[in-house]
């Protein structure tokens, strides 16, 4: 995996937990979407055949050695991106949500608007679906949230769509969100006046698996998610920009 | 009144007791045992001296004693566990670099062995 002999030093990062169903896929629809394109998958200590699948399909796989959660398991691959020089990380989900098709998409506004971090978004394009009840009270409590203290609208904050460049990458693999890391970044992002932007992609229903917010988790992840926005914007308005 | 001075006492000692013996079999290390004694000798000096806790009694407002007690015996606790929030989060923190670190040097690891085999072979 070398930076210099992948197409504009991008790097894919596929963060799996349990995804043997689907991980397989998302590796071989990256490669053929993006030929020389190096994919690593990130392996949160999985019981699954997860890093067998992910291997075989033609990825890296960096395996944590104990579970991390989402973005401790994100951070261990911006910092290894970081360290081998890569100049823009898209990371795609482990389900076989994303369509692949959207990673050109998001590179390409990563280079022509020069922002640091681009978001995938499903709602963007004005078509999105929401995937449940639950999740689309969520997105919308947030985007009211979030509006004021970022000043622009976000239409899907909690998209793991996302693509960001050396900058980001360099700021992220020192300090990242750790449990729901999605809605936290953007106001990290605030805090250090980086520039961020959303570009339509098509979302599809999971491929196998469940996701990681079910219903009884969700009362524990809104609060705990405003409590990080709000621990975030506490820091900004401290001046301690960490 | 004086029973409940009495057990606190005894329930101090007590802890202090088990304390001292995790320390010498090295169950607890010396750092995080002195928050556990620091509040046991505090509730022990507290349940011995009748003006200390009459003083203590009128500054937090409670008349009756025996709830000042119980009221200042919750808030030592109190701060010993929040020390031990503060010391969990700091571990975390390090177990989190510890994890991705180590990951990070294992995927090295297994790369620099393929290269090493490739080039054995050539």
């Amino acid at each position: 995996m070398n930076p210099k002999s992948s197409p504009d030093g991008l790097l894919v990062i596929v963060p799996a937990f349990n995804e043997e169903g689907a991980v397989g896929f998302v590796v071989e629809e990256v490669r053929q979407v993006m030929p020389g394109v190096p994919v690593l998958v990130i392996d949160d200590a999985s019981w699954d055949t997860t890093r067998k699948v992910a291997r075989a399909a033609g990825a890296d796989v960096v395996t944590l050695p104990h579970h991390l959660g989402l973005g401790g398991c994100v951070q261990a691959d911006y910092k290894l991106a970081y360290e081998l020089g890569f100049d823009y990380v898209i990371r795609v989900d482990g389900d076989g949500q994303h369509d692949a098709r959207g990673i050109r998409t998001i590179l390409d506004a990563l280079k022509s608007t020069g922002c640091e971090m681009i978001i995938g978004s499903r709602f963007a394009g004005g078509d999105g679906e929401y995937s449940s009840f639950a999740r689309s009270l969520g997105i919308r409590f947030f985007r009211l949230v979030l509006r004021p203290i970022l000043g622009k609208s976000v239409t899907d904050p909690t998209s793991g769509f996302v693509g960001v460049n050396r900058t980001a990458l360099e700021v992220f693999s020192r300090s990242f969100p750790l449990e729901y890391p999605e809605i936290e970044t953007l106001v990290v992002l605030k805090r250090r006046a980086f520039r961020f932007q959303e570009v339509p992609c098509r979302v599809r229903p999971r491929r196998s698996g469940r996701s990681s917010i079910t219903a009884l988790k969700s009362f524990y992840y809104m609060t705990h998610v405003l409590l990080g926005v709000f621990v975030n914007i506490l820091k900004y308005v401290g001046g301690h920009r960490r | 009144m004086d029973r409940l001075l009495n057990v606190v006492t005894i329930l101090s000692v007590a802890l202090i007791v088990v304390v001292l013996a995790s320390l010498r079999r090295a169950h607890i290390r010396s750092e995080y045992s002195i928050s556990w004694l620091a509040a046991a000798v505090t509730m022990l000096v507290i349940s011995q001296w009748q003006l200390l806790l009459d003083w203590l009694s009128s500054l937090v407002g409670i008349e009756q004693p025996p709830l000042a007690i119980m009221f200042i015996a919750f808030s030592v606790f109190l701060l010993v566990f929040y020390r031990f929030s503060v010391i969990i989060s700091e571990l975390k923190d390090a177990n989190i670099a510890l994890t991705q670190r180590v990951a990070i040097l294992q995927y090295q690891v297994e790369h620099l062995n393929q290269h090493g085999q490739a080039e054995s072979q050539n």
